[in-house]
């Protein structure tokens, strides 16, 4: 079977305070290693998955946030922050890691992965996918 | 092209019930089930938030849900539609696809 089918991974959980982040994490990674349409979502507390300056060492747990700037290298670089929650917290693009991918169609150059989008647009890309992953 | 959403926690409890009705494209069904029926009930501080969504989305909750937890269908907010476990089912396939806010 080789249909390949848009995946749409939303993510509504910080990270490290329960295992979701980690687990979306790895299930995205298997949609990306069997070569799908893969695109993450992130609302809510999600948001929190990506901000930069990580540092896990206090708490002897695997800082999983590296994984994220990995994405690019399977080919998920469809990551869309809502805009809504980003706000809420108080929290700008520049809080964040900068998520970038090589464009193999416009000689490999350096694009952003993360786009920030409003309620309405995050409501239409839900539409447009074929299957909904929520953690 | 539409979704069904479920939604399982108390809307007291966590912003599932919120943010479904925020992120939910016109035209959707919404189902509360297991503590996310008590999202269905009138005279509380987030009935006012289905009741507005019902221009766009169409509510259901589950029966059995209810009865375990002694909910009556009186206390429900007008317009939210009760089904039984056909009924969930008949709802997933009469919808294109199904999300779960946990």
């Amino acid at each position: 079977m080789s249909e390949t089918k848009k995946l749409m991974y939303v993510n509504r959980k910080a990270p490290y305070g329960t295992i979701y982040a980690w687990e979306s994490l790895e299930v995205v990674l298997i949609g990306a290693a069997f070569e799908q349409d893969v695109s993450v979502a992130f609302v809510d507390d999600g948001v929190y998955q990506l901000c930069k300056d990580q540092d896990t060492t206090g708490l002897g747990i695997k800082n999983f946030s590296a994984t994220y700037k990995a994405l690019g290298d399977y080919d998920v670089n469809k990551l869309y922050i809502e805009k809504e929650s980003l706000e809420a917290r108080g929290l700008t693009l520049d809080d964040l890691m900068p998520l970038v991918y090589e464009d193999e169609d416009d000689d490999w150059a350096e694009k952003d992965s993360i786009k920030v989008v409003s309620s309405q647009e995050m409501a239409e890309l839900f539409e447009q996918s074929d299957v909904l992953f929520n953690f | 092209m539409s979704i069904l959403h479920t939604v399982n926690k108390s809307p007291f409890d966590r912003n599932s019930l919120e943010s479904c009705v925020r992120l939910a494209a016109k035209g959707g069904a919404v189902l509360m089930i297991e503590d996310g029926v008590y999202g269905a009930m009138k005279g509380t501080s987030k009935s006012d938030m289905v009741s507005n969504a019902m221009k766009d989305l169409t509510f259901y909750v589950l029966g059995p849900d209810l009865k375990a937890r002694g909910v009556d269908e009186g206390k429900l907010i007008d317009g939210v539609k009760v089904v039984d476990y056909s009924g969930f089912v008949n709802l997933t396939v009469e919808n294109d696809k199904v999300q779960n806010w946990l």
